[in-house]
């Protein structure tokens, strides 16, 4: 099937520009004409998990592909990896830092709002290796 | 209420956005967590927050809320401010604190 393909780098050094790639994908999904309430579900999941990738394991790719009724999200790192993913699941788990919170993140709910606004995710994580999340929101 | 009425009512300064002061609003959040404005609010359209980096706008403009208020005076740096003009987010910056304009817009009808 036909789909819209888009790749961003994730630059884990520049706080100041995560959230490029979420912003960008959120204005095409806009101008595909999908609906404002599936926009921001699919802004919200990709957000996080950007904003996971530059906080938690400096900056990775993210693989967007558009379908007509979903959207698929590859958000890939070479970063510490998830030593207990049900444990990162958890609404309030957070290991960053005192920095991160002062920049108003960090508060242990990204990846429990990535579950709730997507409908399909996967995480894949080996520790000392990296991770990828799989996010699938329909529309 | 219309985001004019919020700059009266909290003797707010404009930093951009001036051509949507006419947009009306119906609900608002104080926060200094982005973390929690993303997961538990929901049609806000107005932030009222004593944050100042880029992620504030970002938030924002992911969450589709209008108008960002600066609490205690504070004015975030010009990249910042040219990011919410991109974005058609309005900027105001108060004196007052968070609980105070909470408590003030609140008080004239603004819902939680
Ligand atoms: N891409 C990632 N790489 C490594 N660790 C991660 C990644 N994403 C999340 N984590 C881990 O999972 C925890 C919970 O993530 P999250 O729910 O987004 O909360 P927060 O980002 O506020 O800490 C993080 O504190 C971190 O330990
Ligand atoms: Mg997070």
């Amino acid at each position: 099937m036909e789909c819209i393909r888009l790749e961003y780098d994730v630059d884990g050094n520049n706080f100041s520009s995560a959230g490029n790639a979420s912003d960008s994908v959120k204005r095409t999904l806009k101008q595909l004409g999908v609906s404002p309430a599936s926009v921001r579900r699919v802004a919200i999941a990709m957000y996080e998990g950007e904003i996971n990738m530059v906080i938690h394991a400096h900056g990775g790719r993210a693989e967007v592909e558009i379908y007509p009724d979903y959207i698929d999200i590859y958000l890939k790192d070479s970063g510490p990896g998830i030593a207990d993913i049900d444990l990162a699941m958890k609404a309030g788990y957070s290991t960053a830092t005192e920095n991160i919170r002062s920049l108003g993140f960090g508060a242990g709910m990204g990846l429990p709002n990535m579950k709730k606004y997507s409908d399909e995710m996967k995480i894949d994580s080996t520790v000392g290796v990296g991770t990828t999340v799989f996010l699938r929101v329909k529309f | 209420m219309t985001i004019r009425e919020v700059v009266k009512l909290l003797d707010a300064e404009i930093l951009c956005g001036e051509e949507h002061l006419d947009t009306e609003i119906h609900t608002a959040c104080g926060s200094d967590m982005m973390s929690d404005v993303l997961a538990y609010v929901k049609d806000q359209s107005v932030l009222l927050t004593g944050l100042l980096n880029p992620q504030v706008v970002r938030t924002a403009e992911m969450m589709d809320m209008l108008c960002i208020v600066f609490v205690r005076g504070k004015r975030p740096e010009q990249p910042v401010i040219d990011l919410a003009e991109e974005k058609g987010i309005v900027l105001l910056s108060t004196e007052k604190r968070l609980f105070v304009a909470c408590g003030i817009l609140y008080t004239h009808g603004l819902g939680g």
